[in-house]
């Protein structure tokens, strides 16, 4: 266990300049670069992938500049590998480092998972055991990413398929530990508890309250995919294809009325819809936010 | 950890098993939820390259491009996780991929389209106004031969004994398909302006000395090596061409 508390905590979270606002967000895709740079639509910030953006000049910089010019940003990683066996990849990790001190985003998140093995990147977010192995490499890595880009991260919760035999931990206790280890945040992705809970056959509101919530730092929405296992039973696939299940929207409404208004996220990476379809969505969610937020609380009571 | 490396081949190698150690609530089979993992990386890559060829699918229609491409991420997965990169060995696969030896031209054709995603993407520099070209070359004047032209870093020329930027141009709807013959040799200019990426024919000459600027050969060299390829070379022509796409970007005497 880590017994001194890394210093980069008390630096982000005493700095409102390294928080997204209480607000929802799209992710921000290149074909609706210039309808936002025209019309400014009403939203809290904008999310990228980092390796979207790991090129070296060309039209997704310079837009990416203009538009965090009039909005907050997230960056979140995808390519990391954090849940890997091996080392980090150090050029990656410098790569990151550059990206973040050139748009200096209000959050940097990356994934409970692995993506890279050897020298081959397989391009999905990949599952692994929780025991007292892989917590410590996952730990280590974390350490590593927050004392490089000398900022606190947040950690997604994964969406997974399957389970390993090799598993001795609960997955929220493994990420309540990592949490407690080294000082990240949770990116509470909430369509990623309800895929897990179908898939593994739990409850998603005893899931969600076993979460460290109190250090959750954004919150992610999106929509699912519905096949069935072998057996016949449901198994939902994180597609982020299509619009929100009542599900998810009712286990967000949940959770915010445990850890109040925390920026949140659309995200839609494949077929995705025209802008004002998202923004609705969005919009959507900026109403949860709204119904959570302290102060109306207060009014209400 | 041995699990990874199970996970990973498996992954790849749809002839292999499920890994061993996975486990279901209901005690399905794992199989099917593992399916889900491949399933993802193979269409993920795939859509990947789908969107860096249009074209190339384009000539030889989804089902079969789907097919070669999923050999392909399967055979060469990305090596990094920065996917714009991705399908820079899709043309030399190509060439050896015998489904695909009746379309000659297939390979040319994705090497251009590589080379318009490496530009889209290239760095920013900043071009030199065609004043400055002018007032340089005639202040250089007869020590112009040792001098060395920097061009835009997404600049790249392919020369092809196919007509690719004809092909090419047919699928943007500049031209017919019908009037498009595929064998005649084409070479092109690509580089982008702005945010746009062009696409520029050159005759012989040209294609021969910009390729020789780009391999940072001097001007006599580059025009030495132009005038060996084609006798019509015609070098005025061929920097006003330079110039009209602000490729040009340094003008300088030998180290």
């Amino acid at each position: 266990m880590t017994t001194t508390q890394p210093t980069f905590c008390g630096a982000s979270a005493s700095s409102n300049d390294l928080m997204l606002p209480q607000r929802s967000g799209l992710g921000l895709k290149s074909p609706h670069y210039q309808h936002i740079v025209d019309t400014r639509p009403d939203l809290g910030f904008f999310e990228v992938h980092a390796e979207n953006y790991l090129v070296d000049g060309g039209a997704f910089h310079h837009f990416l500049t203009r538009i965090r010019e009039l909005y907050p940003l997230s960056i979140h990683g995808v390519g990391l590998s954090i849940g890997s066996s091996r080392p980090l990849d150090q050029d990656h990790l410098t790569k990151l480092d550059r990206l973040l001190r050139r748009y200096q985003p209000q959050s940097f998140s990356e994934h409970l998972a692995w993506s890279s093995h050897n020298d081959q990147f397989l391009n999905d977010l990949l599952p692994m055991p929780y025991n007292t192995a892989t917590l410590q490499q996952v730990c280590d890595h974390v350490d590593q990413v927050q004392s490089q880009l000398k900022r606190r991260m947040l950690l997604e919760n994964p969406a997974t398929y399957i389970e390993f035999a090799d598993s001795n931990l609960p997955e929220t206790s493994f990420i309540q530990e990592i949490v407690r280890r080294t000082g990240c945040g949770l990116l509470l992705d909430v369509n990623n508890i309800y895929v897990s809970c179908v898939n593994h056959h739990r409850d998603p509101r005893s899931y969600l309250r076993a979460l460290p919530l109190s250090d959750v730092g954004e919150i992610h929405l999106a929509g699912f995919a519905q096949e069935r296992d072998a057996a016949g039973d449901p198994l939902l696939i994180d597609s982020h294809g299509s619009p929100i299940a009542q599900a998810v929207w009712d286990l967000y409404a949940e959770a915010l009325s445990l850890i109040g208004p925390i920026a949140t996220l659309i995200e839609r990476d494949n077929d995705i819809p025209p802008f004002d379809v998202l923004l609705a969505e969005a919009h959507a969610a900026d109403n949860c936010l709204r119904l959570a937020s302290p102060t109306l609380k207060e009014m209400q009571a | 950890m041995i699990y990874q490396d199970a996970f990973a081949q498996a992954l790849l190698d749809p002839a292999q098993p499920c890994p061993a150690g996975l486990i279901t609530w209901n005690g399905s089979d794992p199989a099917k939820r593992f399916a889900i993992y491949r399933n993802n990386v193979v269409v993920s890559l795939i859509d990947a390259l789908v969107s860096t060829f249009p074209v190339t699918r384009a000539l030889v229609g989804e089902e079969f491009f789907y097919d070669m491409a999923r050999r392909f991420a399967l055979a060469s997965p990305p090596s990094t996780p920065v996917l714009a990169h991705y399908g820079e060995a899709l043309p030399a696969f190509i060439e050896q991929f015998p489904p695909a030896a009746s379309i000659a031209y297939l390979a040319d054709v994705a090497r251009l389209e590589r080379l318009r995603v490496h530009a889209y993407h290239a760095a920013e520099t900043q071009s030199l106004s065609s004043a400055m070209i002018s007032a340089t070359l005639i202040q250089a004047a007869d020590k112009l031969p040792d001098w060395q032209v920097g061009c835009h870093p997404s600049a790249a020329v392919l020369q092809s004994r196919y007509a690719v930027v004809s092909l090419w141009e047919a699928h943007q709807g500049i031209r017919e398909i019908a009037t498009v013959d595929p064998c005649l040799p084409e070479s092109a200019l690509i580089i982008r302006v702005g945010f746009d990426v062009r696409l520029a024919q050159l005759n012989t000459g040209t294609a021969a000395f910009i390729e020789q600027l780009l391999r940072n050969a001097n001007l006599g060299t580059a025009v030495e090596h132009a005038y060996q390829t084609a006798e019509d070379f015609d070098l005025p022509q061929a920097l006003a061409l330079l110039m009209r796409f602000n490729a040009i970007v340094s003008l300088q005497p030998p180290e």
